[in-house]
């Protein structure tokens, strides 16, 4: 019998378990539904006038011709759009001192970045609005421009928002320890200056939306490409002075994010406004020149930094110093200043280091606006950590995977609080060292490096350990005053042939969000998982919540499902005992169908419990209900986030003659505590580390001295292509967070967050033979020729 | 106001008649025209792949054709393969091995990694990722999608194979 029962609950246990998704197939049929693939009556369309500058005043705009061309139905200016949206400014109360300035769809005086845009054209379809736009004549007078964040700050540097007083959006300055005696008595300072080029998310899928305005209820709904529905929902309620409930977001299939498709931008505003305006639909699809001019850049720092050590290689301080470009404006409403802060606050993160200083200073620019991006300011502070942790190796003698292992926070240690105020509940720092050595066969490959040194074939292992916040609570936005959910909500129903449905407030934009809410959900309730339907994106019909962003999906919304499910259970199992003349404890559900709980034995499949609760209650004791869904919603308490960890190598050759760097292999092993489903964590992983390999060898965002954006095109922003790739080995170690019932944290950035540290110390350690290194990303191969004293 | 002209073309082995403004591209005919949605965009200017389509037998890109030009051709796109053995075979490895995350690019991908397995007996890891280096991925990071091709094509293989084995036993 109690085998029976075994098999049993492990054909209701799918936690763990590699599923394939639902959703890939149908995708894989070419059936995705994404903002542009649906239809719409009597459709509107908008093309944008945009700034040839990077700065300048404009003096007038000429709309007259633009507006005789035949399906042309409406241009809009900055001056006519103050009157139809209320602006915005992108600070909150818990960075104090943060600034920007005021901000409308459209620049109303003076255009900030090169492709600002200045002025919209509604037509009947996107050529004729376009042909619209090339008819707009905008009178300008430039401005001198602010491009290099060095320049920001001094003395005679253009003041681009006057009123602020200078060029400076936020300062932060950190203090722990004693900094300045470590520096004195150090055996050895490593030190070094690390640039991190501007980068974008290019999302395959540009930022998309249909606004609708119904005016008879004065409802507007919108399709919005967009992470985050219930954020859209209040910011187009407040900005358009609608009521909440009046607005419906839904978020349909969504073409990749990457904390790009989050934040509030004017091309979408202008869309609503419009559509408010005309009672029609309206659709702005961003082309990619678009796209490069006003998706979110990410990264741009400059950071000095040293690093104190003992003889012994023991981390004593870090000293650093950031320096950050956001563009001409703070963006709303999660503002600019959370990668900075972030940045800071991770240096040096998984080791013991006693003292440290950090000073952050974000300044403002005239290029395209910088926010978050996946791994924020993640990838900024384990480039700086494990570029020095390398360098103090080296100078000490000391094998960099060892270094790393006499200075990580060890097991005897937690909960541990870092010098920068972070709460590490319990990281496996040593375990994941161990596990990667074993997996990469460490000494197999540096005595291969060293018999291909002889041969005049520059290999390099570079190694980087980090650490990654997941499952924000409400620490991250909702103390500074945004109105952004650090709840998740879950709503589930049985149906009357026993289905499930569950509606939850995470979203879903490829990372199988779905998919893993069906798995908790089929393992707490006892169903298999094909009677599991998952729904999310739909302001209306889903509960109010956060969404997915931040790594916190699974970790959060999938509480949120656990503790739904169970709730469902006991109701069920309730009807059941009293359809049964049972009591609810001696009863199970499993497999879906009621068993008994000491035997295993099945009572009452699901759709018998369903038929006779929907269709025939007059069968059950009067004064019954049969509460057939149930509602939870979860928010993490104890520690304002999550963190995990694991550690990442790089292998990679680098020829000396051309500058090309050729990644070999790449290693992770990471602990993103429970995993809930293996393929899915592994391939999040190596996407993660793809856009992380991204970063360090290929994209940039160029701009001339004058502020000129340069790449307009995929030919000229180089990404990570099929060949460049190497093999990615994932590893994994599971160490359940207390805080969360599920033991769940996140694991969409860790990738993206250690990679490009990665690379640096592997092609450093390629070069270490001619005393050359690098330091500023992208590493292109002109930067290693330089770096080699060739060009 | 554009210009339109009348074209006939093949698509998805029917013959169809459709008016299209003279600066429509292919990809934006197939989506905007007939409704086929497969087919996405990504850039519009020839790089990403995401528009991949099948002209007259081999792959191209619908962004860089106008629609007058395919006049006359025999377009394929992902739709019109619903039924195809190989293509099958990639979809279900695509989905088994979770090489697509957001979606976007497959319907590309898949043309494009199913031209690979048509021209090519016996296809390599390294040859494969070469390939594919046409099409962008900005979520898995290729190596799930490199391995559901390359799993296709074993499957393929072996029921080949099969046949093979069978037609020589009925030979026999
Ligand atoms: S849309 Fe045609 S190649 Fe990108
Ligand atoms: S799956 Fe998103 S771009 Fe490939």
């Amino acid at each position: 019998m109690l085998k029976r029962n075994d098999a049993r609950a492990d054909k209701s246990n799918f936690v763990g378990k590699t599923v394939p998704r639902e959703n890939a197939r149908r995708l894989s049929q070419g059936r995705g539904r994404y903002v542009d693939d649906i239809a719409f009556r009597n459709l509107a369309h908008v093309a944008f006038v945009r700034s040839p500058h990077a700065h300048a005043r404009i003096l007038s705009i000429d709309t007259q011709a633009a507006r005789a061309v035949p399906g042309v139905i409406d241009v809009i200016t900055g001056q006519d759009i103050r009157s139809m949206c209320q602006p915005w400014v992108g600070v909150l109360g818990h960075f104090p001192g943060l600034k920007s300035a005021e901000q409308y769809p459209l620049a109303v005086d003076v255009a900030r970045w090169h492709g600002e845009p200045v002025a919209v054209v509604l037509a009947e379809s996107r050529a004729l609005a376009e042909d619209g736009a090339d008819l707009i004549e905008v009178e300008w007078e430039a401005l001198p421009s602010v491009v290099d964040p060095e320049t920001a700050l001094e003395s005679d540097a253009h003041v681009i928002h006057p009123e602020l007083g200078d060029n400076l959006a936020f300062r932060l300055d950190l203090e722990k320890g004693e900094v300045d005696a470590a520096f004195a008595s150090a055996a050895h300072i490593a030190e070094g200056t690390f640039h991190f080029g501007r980068h974008t998310g290019l999302t395959l899928e540009p930022r998309s939306i249909v606004a609708d305005f119904d005016p008879a209820l004065r409802q507007l709904t919108v399709h919005h490409s967009t992470q985050t529905p219930f954020q859209m929902q209040d910011v187009f309620a407040r900005h358009f002075g609608l009521e909440e409930g009046s607005v419906r977001v839904i978020a349909p299939d969504v073409g990749g994010s990457f904390g790009l498709k989050l934040h509030v931008y004017g091309e979408e505003m202008a869309a609503c406004a419009l559509s408010i305006r005309h009672g029609r639909p309206v659709k702005f699809i961003a082309d990619r020149l678009e796209a490069f001019q006003t998706d979110i850049h990410a990264r741009d720092h400059r950071v000095k930094a040293r690093m104190a050590v003992s003889a012994e290689g023991e981390i004593l301080a870090m000293e650093v110093d950031d320096l950050t470009g956001i563009g001409p404006f703070s963006v709303y409403p999660r503002t600019s200043a959370v990668e900075g802060n972030q940045a800071i606050r991770l240096m040096g993160g998984p080791y013991r280091m006693p003292s440290y200083r950090g000073r952050l200073q974000v300044v403002f620019q005239n290029k395209t606006p910088m926010c978050q991006y996946r791994a924020v300011g993640h990838p900024v502070a384990c480039a700086v950590t494990e570029g020095l942790v390398d360098q103090a190796a080296h100078a000490l003698g000391i094998d960099p995977l060892e270094m790393r292992r006499r200075n990580v926070v060890t097991q005897d240690m937690y909960p541990h609080t870092s010098p920068t105020g972070y709460v590490f509940e319990r990281l496996s720092h040593e375990e994941c060292h161990a596990r990667l050595a074993e997996m990469m066969n460490y000494e197999r490959l540096r005595r291969e490096q060293a018999e291909a040194r002889e041969r005049g074939v520059y290999r390099g292992i570079g190694f980087a350990t980090f650490i990654e916040i997941t499952n924000p609570g409400p620490a991250f936005y909702g103390v500074g005053g945004a109105r952004i959910s650090a709840q998740d909500g879950c709503v589930m129903k049985m149906e009357p042939s026993g289905d499930i449905r569950v509606m939850v407030s995470v979203t879903e934009q490829g990372q199988g969000t779905e998919t893993i809410m069906a798995q908790i959900a089929a393992t707490h309730l006892g169903v298999p998982l094909e009677r599991v339907r998952v729904y999310t994106g739909d302001t209306q019909t889903s509960p109010y919540g956060g969404a997915t962003w931040a790594s916190r999906g699974a970790g959060i919304g999938g509480v949120a499902v656990m503790k739904t499910a169970e709730a469902l259970k006991e109701n069920l199992l309730t009807v059941a005992a009293t359809i049964l003349q049972a009591q609810p404890g001696e009863l199970d559900i499993s497999a879906g169908a009621v068993v008994s709980r000491a035997s295993g034995e099945e009572r009452m499949p699901l759709s018998e419990l369903g038929r006779i609760a929907y269709f025939r209650p007059d069968t059950l004791p009067a004064g019954f209900h049969a509460e057939l869904t149930a509602a939870r919603h979860y928010v993490p308490q104890g520690y304002p986030f999550a963190f995990t960890n694991g550690v990442q190598a790089s292998h990679l050759e680098v020829d000396i003659e051309t500058g090309q760097v050729r990644l070999l292999d790449h290693w992770v092993v990471e602990d993103c505590g429970r995993i809930i489903n293996p393929l899915l964590v592994d391939e999040q992983i190596r996407g993660g580390v793809v856009q992380g390999l991204g970063g360090a060898l290929f994209e940039e965002c160029l701009y001339s001295p004058e502020g000129q954006l340069l790449c307009g095109t995929m030919a000229d922003y180089l990404t990570p292509m099929a060949a460049e790739m190497p093999d990615i080995h994932v590893g994994h170690v599971e160490t359940p967070t207390e805080t969360s019932p599920l033991g769940a944290k996140g694991v969409g950035e860790a990738g993206t967050a250690a990679a490009p540290a990665a690379v640096m110390n592997a092609i450093n350690d390629a070069l270490s033979p001619f005393g050359a290194s690098v330091s500023r990303m992208p590493f292109t191969p002109e930067r290693v020729l330089r770096a080699l004293g060739k060009v | 106001m554009d210009s339109v002209f009348p074209i006939t073309l093949t698509l998805n082995g029917r013959t169809v008649t459709h008016d299209a403004p003279q600066r429509m591209t292919l990809a934006d005919f197939l989506r905007q025209t007939v409704g086929l949605t497969a087919t996405h965009i990504g850039c519009e200017h020839g790089v990403c792949g995401a528009c991949t389509v099948y002209v007259d037998g081999r792959i191209a890109r619908g962004c860089l054709m106008f629609a007058i030009q395919a006049e006359g051709c025999d377009i394929r796109t992902l739709e019109g393969l619903a039924d195809d053995e190989r293509m099958q075979a990639l979809q279900k490895h695509f989905h088994a091995r979770n090489a697509l995350q957001c979606g976007f690019c497959t319907s590309g991908m898949l043309l494009t990694a199913h031209q690979y397995l048509g021209s090519q007996e016996e296809p390599s890891r390294e040859e494969a990722r070469e390939y594919l280096s046409g099409n962008y991925c900005r979520c898995t990071g290729y190596q799930a999608i490199v391995e559901a091709t390359l799993a296709a094509s074993d499957e393929l293989a072996a029921k080949a194979g099969c046949k093979d084995e069978e037609a020589g036993r009925a030979e026999a």
